[in-house]
């Protein structure tokens, strides 16, 4: 058995220019992929080592004082490095995962395959922002090994918390740089990632292939391009704002007054809200550039597990439409409490949930997409029904927040946690998961197991639930979040038995990904061949071989014929006819 | 068909969790939190319905769809329905936002009385402080560089002004019962939030900013404040009382204090 070969007509290359430099689209999707994947161990890691520590404020652990000398003296984790793993975990979440996988991973990948493009568009930029992304999470991780360690405030580094430097708290000197620096080399690899979906989608589309014949995915990963240079632009010009009032001694967020640790700062004429603003701009648009692509994946896995078309194709091309567009208009619902003209809380809080209409016709479509089909269970489908499952729950949460009056009480709390981590986070996940299982035939030419694959799923599936529901009540009690402890309040004593509940969830959840990490060894040097079509699909990516050749499509790029989703037609001589067949076959 | 089941049995634990009220909000002290209640039944009760119906109807359709070799019933689509659900979410979506209008209208935009009781607050790393205007119904001078912790004077007030000298200053806000009260929140160093759960209240409170924020409470008790907008390592710590007291007590506890 030989390890499954990405790039076979690749050969003649030297071992950099095929596996480390490479410019193929498929190679750098990969590469991707696995940076998230590392990241996501790593933000798993951090986010352990915080339910641990919230439910065992007191207890000593020898390897803590040993890893942190300074964080965790004798063994016993300080707030402040609770605090810096918190905001660690939040930024490689979402930023390392979240923005990586579902878009520069699995749209790499697929995305010129999809639309019958030999590769991207600009396949040296492409190889340039992937390294560029690498650089930017070797310089977050960093942030743990400067003096003060990593920063403690949060992934949304409001200042003037992450303004003044460590006079605010430890890890906010070095660390904090560290972690702008990070940000904005990001969004520069992000910003040239978008430019060359973009354009790969307008110019590269093969003969036949009219944008209302394109696969949702790719839909969903063009509006995302189009979502992450006109977000990451903003967040690399706040980021640099930041900077400036850190190291340069302008006042962008700084008002003047400011008596910091009794210290008076000669700093005038800036406001913290600006920050706020800028960065929920680019912030909330985030939210769909994470679960976007999921969605597009997840109409795909539901028409071809049910064999049925995509229910209310053109609905749903209008509905992500609608998304990416009101999606800049609502940053304003995370600022309600924050101190800005109560009266803009009414346009923001109207848009909020006006956005929600379109993600609810996306939900029926996928039931409307299900029903009356055949549902073959395979471990795809299952994410993909459970990615609706979750969505569901975690859009009904987003009803209470999207509500001025109703955030008040829950802004910052539990509820808030429960809610974005659902929505954003195991929604998203799903995505990836139902992704990996339903490509990486295609990737890597070999099937994943399908049965550690279901088990994988179900323990995921109610350990996220077991989780994330009990934070909503959390959030009825008034929990606050992004508490290192729980030991200063009376109202939140008795919470600890809830707090405890979901710890173990948490290990237990975590623990089941072993199921999938073992699952993505064995299969990528001892899984079952696959052919080049295994799922019976419609679109591009499964006409070629399983991995595709260097250009993607041996005998030249096809042409298509047929929308993405054509699935027991009436009439058709079998099941499924793929886009490129020619039109007399129908 | 396995996940058909679990979906069921998911939907059921979690009402009878929202059922059990085991974890939940506490008791309401004032008109605004009574409304907010009222608006989150509401929300409760028309989200908990889409979820349960929307559960119910996947795992029906995940068990009933399942294949047992039987022929696909062929749709691209349904434009009738697709009007139907745009319109039902929207006018459920919508309905919600507007009815809880009222409470965001009246808590931030209704001018509290000209008598009411005015506090200003102040945050800092990591601890709150409250002054009253003192006998003379005035607030005195302040200047940032008179601040001085040790000292006991959080707001850095002015001596050498004759309306501060009455000032009042507390590390606890209290406050009587059933009189409008209106707060002015200021903070001296990073980004803080002032959160009491009883009164459903919470304002970021921002440096450069001087934010007011009304209540009026009416039931006597102690209630804790929360930071609720994380300010650095000692936020879980930043915990003060609210002392809503009987007229009698507050006014006698403001003659202790002015002495």
């Amino acid at each position: 058995m030989t390890p499954a070969s990405v790039n076979p007509a690749a050969a003649s290359k030297g071992f950099f220019r095929r596996y480390v430099f490479s410019t193929d689209h498929k190679v750098i999707g990969i590469q991707y992929f696995f940076l998230a994947l590392i990241a996501a161990l790593a933000g798993v890691a951090l986010s352990l080592l915080m339910r641990y520590h919230l439910t065992n404020p007191d207890t000593k652990v020898g390897w803590f004082g040993a890893l942190w000398p300074d964080g965790a003296p004798g063994g016993v984790m300080t707030p402040e490095l609770y605090l810096s793993l918190m905001t660690m975990h939040g930024t490689i979440m979402v930023f390392f995962v979240l923005t990586t996988a579902p878009q520069s991973g699995f749209g790499n990948f697929m995305l010129p395959l999809q639309i019958g493009a030999p590769d991207m568009a600009f396949p040296v930029l492409n190889m340039l922002s992937f390294w560029t992304t690498a650089l930017s999470f070797v310089v977050l991780l960093a942030a743990f090994f400067v003096e003060g360690g990593a920063p403690l405030a949060g992934w949304t580094a409001y200042p003037p918390l992450s303004a003044l430097g460590a006079i605010t708290g430890p890890g906010q000197g070095l660390g904090q740089t560290l972690w702008i620096v990070s940000i904005a080399i990001f969004c520069a690899a992000s910003l040239m990632g978008a430019i060359n979906f973009i354009t790969t989608v307008v110019d590269l589309r093969t003969r036949g292939m009219t944008l209302l014949r394109m696969p949702l995915t790719v839909w969903t990963w063009f509006l995302t391009a189009i979502i992450s240079l006109l977000a990451f632009a903003v967040l690399l010009a706040g980021g640099i704002l930041l900077l400036l009032d850190r190291g340069a001694g302008t006042s962008f967020y700084l008002p003047a007054g400011l008596l910091v640790n009794d210290q008076l700062l000669d700093r005038r004429g800036g406001s913290p809200l600006l920050w706020q603003h800028l960065f929920w701009f680019f912030g909330h648009p985030e939210v769909y550039i994470a679960i976007l692509p999921g969605m597009g994946v997840v109409s795909t896995v539901l028409a071809v597990f049910s064999r049925k078309p995509v229910f209310g194709y053109r609905a749903m091309v209008y509905a992500s439409l609608a998304i990416a567009f009101i999606g800049f208009l609502v940053w304003g619902h995370h600022m309600f409490q924050s101190g800005m003209n109560p009266y803009s809380a009414f346009a923001f809080s109207l848009l909020t949930m006006v956005i929600g209409v379109p993600s609810a016709i996306k939900t029926f479509n996928w039931l409307g997409t299900i029903w009356g089909g055949r549902i073959e269970f395979t471990t795809a489908m299952l994410f993909a029904l459970g990615f609706v499952s979750v969505f569901v729950t975690g859009g009904l949460s987003g009803l209470f927040l999207g509500q001025s009056a109703i955030d008040i009480y829950f802004h910052d709390t539990y509820f808030v946690v429960g809610h974005f981590h659902i929505i954003m986070g195991v929604a998203s996940v799903f995505g990836i998961f139902a992704a990996t299982f339903y490509w990486f035939p295609k990737m890597f030419g070999r099937h994943l197991s399908e049965g550690l694959g279901k088990a994988h799923f179900y323990a995921t599936f109610l350990g996220a639930y077991a989780i994330f529901m009990p934070m909503h009540f959390l959030g009825f009690a008034g929990n606050p979040r992004r508490y290192p402890d729980f030991t200063n309040f009376e109202f939140l004593a008795d919470l600890i038995p809830l707090h405890k509940a979901i710890s173990h969830a948490a290990y237990f959840t975590a623990a089941a990904q072993v199921l999938f990490l073992g699952n993505l060894i064995y299969s990528l040097w001892r899984g079952r061949p696959a052919s080049a079509n295994p799922w019976n699909a419609t679109t591009l990516e499964w006409a070629t071989a399983s991995p595709p050749p260097e250009h993607n499509f041996e005998e030249g790029v096809p042409t298509v014929h047929h929308g993405p989703y054509e699935f027991s037609v009436p009439g058709a001589a079998k099941d499924f006819v793929m886009q490129h067949e020619p039109a007399e076959s129908k | 068909m396995f996940l058909a089941v679990l979906l069921w049995i998911f939907t059921g634990v979690s009402c009878l969790a929202f059922a059990a009220k085991r974890w939940w909000f506490p008791g309401a002290i004032s008109a605004h939190a009574e409304a907010y209640d009222r608006q989150l039944g509401l929300t409760l009760w028309a989200c908990g319905a889409i979820f349960v119906a929307a559960q119910l109807l996947l795992g029906w359709a995940v068990y009933r769809f399942r294949n047992r070799g039987q022929s696909v019933r062929f749709s691209r689509g349904s434009n009738r329905l697709e009007f139907t659900w745009t319109t039902a979410t929207a006018v459920v979506f919508l309905g919600l936002m507007f009815s809880g209008f009222g409470i965001w209208a009246k808590l931030h935009f209704e001018r509290p009385p000209a008598d009411a009781l005015r506090v200003e607050v102040v945050a800092k790393q990591f601890a709150w402080s409250y002054r009253y205007p003192g006998p003379d119904g005035k607030f005195g001078r302040t200047d940032v560089r008179l601040v001085n912790d040790a000292a006991g004077n959080p707001f850095g007030l002015d001596e050498q002004d004759p309306a501060a000298q009455d000032d009042i200053v507390a590390s606890a806000l209290r406050v009587p019962e059933k009189t409008p009260v209106v707060l002015t929140l200021l903070a001296r160093d990073v980004i803080h939030n002032f959160f009491v759960r009883e009164l459903r209240l919470k304002q970021d409170v921002v440096p450069g900013m001087a934010i007011p924020l009304s209540f009026q409470a009416d039931r006597p008790g102690k209630y804790e404040v929360a930071c609720s907008e994380l300010c650095g390592l000692g936020h879980h710590q930043m915990r003060s009382l609210l002392e809503v007291m009987t007229r009698e007590a507050f006014d006698e506890w403001l003659r202790e204090q002015a002495r």
